[in-house]
């Protein structure tokens, strides 16, 4: 299989294991994005794909050819670090030619001015230029090529770095949270220039970030890690809608997943004195975590009774924080602005719950099914 | 509602208070310029206005004779000796304890362990003193009993004396200054390297910089430039001003064959109190020391100051 296949690859320092056994496949032409948490162990994990780090033990496949023991410079893949590293002293036409200039020329011919004499340099330094400007220009970077990077403001300074990446056509592309150095705007219009750049070159990218939005917006999958494991791999729609646990339901989404603690019983899930209409497959009296997201609640004439405790108004939604009269746990609502006029702090309010997209997880955390019973929660 | 008239911010100060703007930054200033003057640029001017004398510490007075002193110097084998020797020590100290100095923090830098028990070490001639450490040298290039000729007759190589012979002893003196050099080359450099970010070397090897040489001319050694050129200056300097061990080891001796600038310096001044001569010597060790900054900062400055 092309594309990238990652078997068992654990990593330790010391006591500390950083990769559990991670396995991963990635299609060919396929974005894939590593999110977590700080220290979950998905940089390592992309530094052990790039071969700068070394695996304790497990397996690495790119373009179908195994490299586990290849060094970087042999497994043809770019990277995209989150400081850029630019060559300082290299103008950006030289830094665009580096990954050229370095495999396609010997060291005899890069040598200063020596090189210059050797049979067969003159034509592939003209190949190499025409392959600097076709990638400058296509990163709209091409009146900057006899900058020096300190010259480069940081949005240009990251065209750069994707240029560097860019000018070879590698098997493989790594980028390691090349946009967190840059501000909220330029970050978004980055975004999408980056999957753009994805589509038309259609190289095999693992894009690793702690930035849920990029992971969410970007990728063709998502692999959720945390503790040094994938909790979940999914598209960005399955990993939000259907998570296989509740720590990959607590990451994903903005505001945060609402977590009820209820308990199964023969009629349904108990929330305090309330009767949920949900049934469980589980003993009556198992103790379990109900996940709502902020989106699931609307403003109705009977429902979960809450009190308003603050309001946050963000244009066209307004975020509810409340306190559940059941069992005075805290919950945030996403409510359409229209919906919600004259809604003052310290109000009563009845939330109605879209059944449906509740998620129940048991007391490992763990996925339960559950189905929908009736439609109304009682007293 | 009528408009307050809003003050004007934006009106020139009045004329006085510029004026004592002006007065306040050179009473401020006055301080620092004297002290620079006072002790750095006077006592250079005076020592260039005596060189044009012929004053001798202890003679009555002095009478202003020009070039006389530099037209001497053109004539004085011992001083043109001297400067031959100087500029050859420079010459061979300075490339091969830079050379040498690299090599030894890179594989130092390159390796794990013990960095600090290293750096310690090759810092330690530094901070001795070079007069206590030149009898050690004494000792161990001593024509009989020193162990470098009994390690070398181990092989039938005939005792060399080192010191007292006029064609080994400046390559002697070099070799010390090789040794007095290296430690605080080793540590300049060290310094110099743990400041280039690992990142460029990771990215260096994903742009397929394969042998170590690729990844030194890639990264190391441009990256290393301003500490190169730190070193470059200061190694010079240290080399050019070579002193101690000429007169503790050899006293320029045999025949001038190891007679440096500023022993001749140093002679002609406080042995023989021709304070005008040798106020010139110095004049031309300045010239040379500035000469040697001005080519370093014009070629190197420029091309290696990327931030």
């Amino acid at each position: 299989m092309a594309g990238i296949a990652i078997e068992g690859i654990r990593k330790s320092f010391g006591a500390t294991q950083v990769l559990k056994a991670v396995s991963l496949q990635l299609r060919q032409g396929e974005f894939l994005s590593l999110v977590g948490p700080s220290g979950c162990g998905k940089t390592t994990l992309l530094r052990i794909i790039a071969g700068l780090k070394t695996a304790d033990s497990g397996a690495i496949h790119i373009a179908g050819r195994e490299v586990t023991r290849l060094r970087a410079a042999d497994r043809d893949i770019a990277m995209v670090f989150q400081n850029y590293a630019l060559y300082p002293h290299l103008t950006v036409a030289e830094n665009l030619a580096v990954p050229l200039v370095m495999r396609a020329l010997t060291p005899w011919q890069r040598l200063p001015l020596l090189g210059r004499l050797a049979p067969g340099t003159a034509a592939r330094r003209r190949e190499i230029a025409a392959r600097v400007q076709a990638a400058a220009e296509m990163l709209r970077i091409g009146h900057l090529l006899d900058r020096r990077p300190v010259q480069l403001s940081g949005g240009q300074r990251q065209r750069v770095a994707l240029g560097r990446a860019l000018v070879r056509q590698p098997s493989a592309f790594l980028m390691d949270e090349p946009l967190s150095n840059l501000d909220a705007e330029l970050r978004a219009s980055t975004r999408r220039e980056i999957v753009e750049l994805h589509r038309a070159a259609g190289v095999t990218t693992v894009y690793v970030t702690h930035d849920q939005v990029e992971a969410m917006t970007m990728s063709d999958r998502v692999a959720v890690m945390m503790g040094g494991e994938v909790l979940q791999l999914g598209t960005p729609r399955e990993v939000y809608e259907e998570p296989a646990e509740l720590r990959v339901a607590a990451f994903l989404g903005s505001p945060r997943i609402n977590t009820l603690k209820v308990a199964a019983a023969p009629d349904g899930l108990r929330l305090g004195p309330v009767t949920l209409p949900l049934q469980a497959a589980a003993a009556p009296g198992t103790r379990l975590t109900l996940g709502l997201r902020p989106e699931a609640f609307a403003l109705a004439g009977e429902g979960l009774a809450a009190r308003v405790e603050h309001l946050e108004f963000l244009g066209a939604e307004l975020l509810l924080h409340g306190r559940l009269a059941a069992d005075e746990s805290p919950i945030i609502a996403r409510l359409p602005q229209a919906e919600t006029a004259g809604l003052a702090i310290g109000a009563q309010v009845a939330l109605a719950v879209e059944w449906r997209a509740a998620l129940l997880f048991d007391a490992e955390g763990k996925r339960l099914r559950l189905a929908p019973q009736r439609e109304a929660a009682h007293a | 509602m009528p408009e307050a008239p809003l003050p004007r911010f934006a009106a020139p100060p009045p004329a006085r208070f510029a004026l004592s703007e002006a007065a306040a930054a050179w009473l401020l200033s006055a301080p620092a310029m004297l002290s620079l003057f006072l002790l750095l640029l006077g006592p250079s001017l005076a020592l260039i206005a005596l060189s044009f004398t012929d004053w001798e510490l202890g003679a009555g007075g002095l009478t202003w004779i020009g070039l006389g002193n530099y037209a001497e110097l053109l004539e004085d084998r011992t001083f043109l000796a001297a400067l031959r020797n100087t500029l050859l020590y420079v010459a061979l100290v300075m490339p091969s304890s830079i050379g040498l100095g690299l090599l030894i923090a890179l594989l130092v830098e390159g390796g794990k362990r013990l960095r600090a028990t290293f750096r310690a070490i090759y810092f330690l001639p530094v901070v001795s003193l070079l007069v206590a450490m030149a009898t050690a040298w004494q000792y161990l290039l001593h024509p009989t009993i020193g162990p470098v000729n009994r390690l070398l007759a181990l092989f039938g190589v005939a005792p060399i004396n080192w010191l007292g012979s006029s064609d080994w002893v400046l390559l002697s003196l070099c070799a010390i200054g090789l040794w007095e050099n290296l430690g605080y080359v080793v540590v300049l450099f060290m310094a110099g390297l743990t400041a280039i970010p690992s990142e460029l070397y990771a990215a260096a090897e994903m742009d397929g910089a394969r042998s170590p040489w690729a990844r030194f001319r890639l990264v190391t050694w441009p990256l290393l430039g301003p500490t190169t050129l730190f070193v470059v200056t200061i190694t010079a300097i240290r080399c050019l001003r070579v002193f101690d061990t000429v007169a503790a080891l050899t006293d320029g001796g045999p025949n001038n064959a190891s007679e440096v600038l500023l022993h001749v310096m140093y002679k002609e001044g406080f042995t023989y109190f021709r304070i005008g001569y040798s106020a010139a010597i110095t004049a031309v060790f300045l010239a040379v020391v500035l000469a040697l900054m001005l080519i370093q900062t014009r070629i190197l400055d420029r091309r290696i100051h990327y931030a």
